[in-house]
């Protein structure tokens, strides 16, 4: 075995990682100072609305994360890259944490803002559960035993199938408007104040380099895993074929 | 400031879900690294962003 060069790091980070990350925190830094004492309070929704500055940054970034894992998963199938399918994976367990956190922070704003935590007639509420749930599903058919591309392929169709809740979704306060408790878009409304409406953009910005930031770990630690998969795989191979030799030739 | 209580835990479950989630990563990262051979790490070997 060659001896490794004395600058190379023992982890996944890199200058680039380092980077994202410092530039998280001062984001995070940031997005309290204005959410909380810089961003005025609704007019309807009171300081409740500054759970916005959490919500909708996970919300977007998981409309974002399962729409990678769906490219993903689709050149998987297309091209058999397992670059793509890495991506896929990877972007799908960030997705899930995002995804959870878009319903859990919802619940909580929902209970002074709606009186509830939970509405089962709302459709946005349960698509989103129902996209989380088939995510959950994708993570558990890729911790499945077997053949690597086969379970890599299952996993690709319940990705595809899962990102077309996304659309559904994103306009399910439109289409069935009569039928939710959210308000339409905050962005485009324009009933939003400025501060209000820049830091919950600097939330989707800071929330977008966090997701860099894991998806780059993510693959470096799914790309480990599968070295040294690879890596046991050919030893096992060449304990065998010694042996092999060692007992005169018959395997 | 009103609705203080859900304004911390909505906050505190996101920022520490997020940060706990980045810790693992990290020390998932080293422990895989260490166990895989230099030469099979490959984007570590690049001059510029390792």
């Amino acid at each position: 075995m060659t001896n490794p060069p004395l600058d190379l790091p023992a982890h996944t980070g890199s200058r680039t990682t380092q980077v994202l990350g410092a530039a998280v925190l001062v984001g995070v830094a940031t997005m309290i100072l204005l959410g909380f004492f810089v961003a005025p309070e609704d007019d309807l929704m009171a300081d409740s609305v500054r759970m916005i500055f959490v919500h909708v940054p996970s919300a977007i970034l998981t409309y974002v994360a399962f729409s990678v894992t769906a490219v993903g998963s689709v050149m998987w199938l297309w091209k058999r890259s397992v670059w793509w399918d890495i991506v896929a994976h990877s972007s799908a367990e960030i997705g899930v944490v995002f995804c959870g956190l878009t319903l859990i922070t919802g619940s909580i704003w929902g209970r002074p803002t709606w009186n509830t935590y939970w509405e089962w007639g709302d459709v946005r509420l349960v698509t989103t559960l129902i996209l989380f749930v088939m995510m959950i599903g994708y993570l558990a058919v890729r911790s499945m035993g077997g053949d690597e591309s086969a379970v890599a392929t299952r996993a690709a169709v319940v990705g595809v199938i899962a990102a077309i809740n996304i659309p559904i979704i994103n306009r399910s306060v439109e289409w069935w408007a009569d039928r939710t408790l959210h308000q339409q878009s905050s962005i485009t409304d324009g009933k939003l104040e400025d501060w209000t409406l820049f830091t919950m953009f600097l939330g989707i910005v800071v929330w977008g380099v966090f997701y860099t930031w894991s998806m780059t770990h993510r693959f470096r630690i799914a790309w480990l895993e599968r070295e040294l998969r690879d890596g046991d795989l050919d030893e096992a191979i060449a304990a065998r074929r010694a042996e092999a030799a060692a007992s005169g030739g018959v395997s | 400031m009103t609705h203080l209580g859900y304004l911390l835990a909505g906050w505190g479950i996101t920022l520490g879900a997020l940060g706990i989630y980045a810790f693992r990563l990290a020390v998932r990262g080293r422990s895989l690294a260490v166990r895989v051979p230099v030469e099979r790490r490959r984007w570590m070997t690049s001059e510029d962003d390792s």
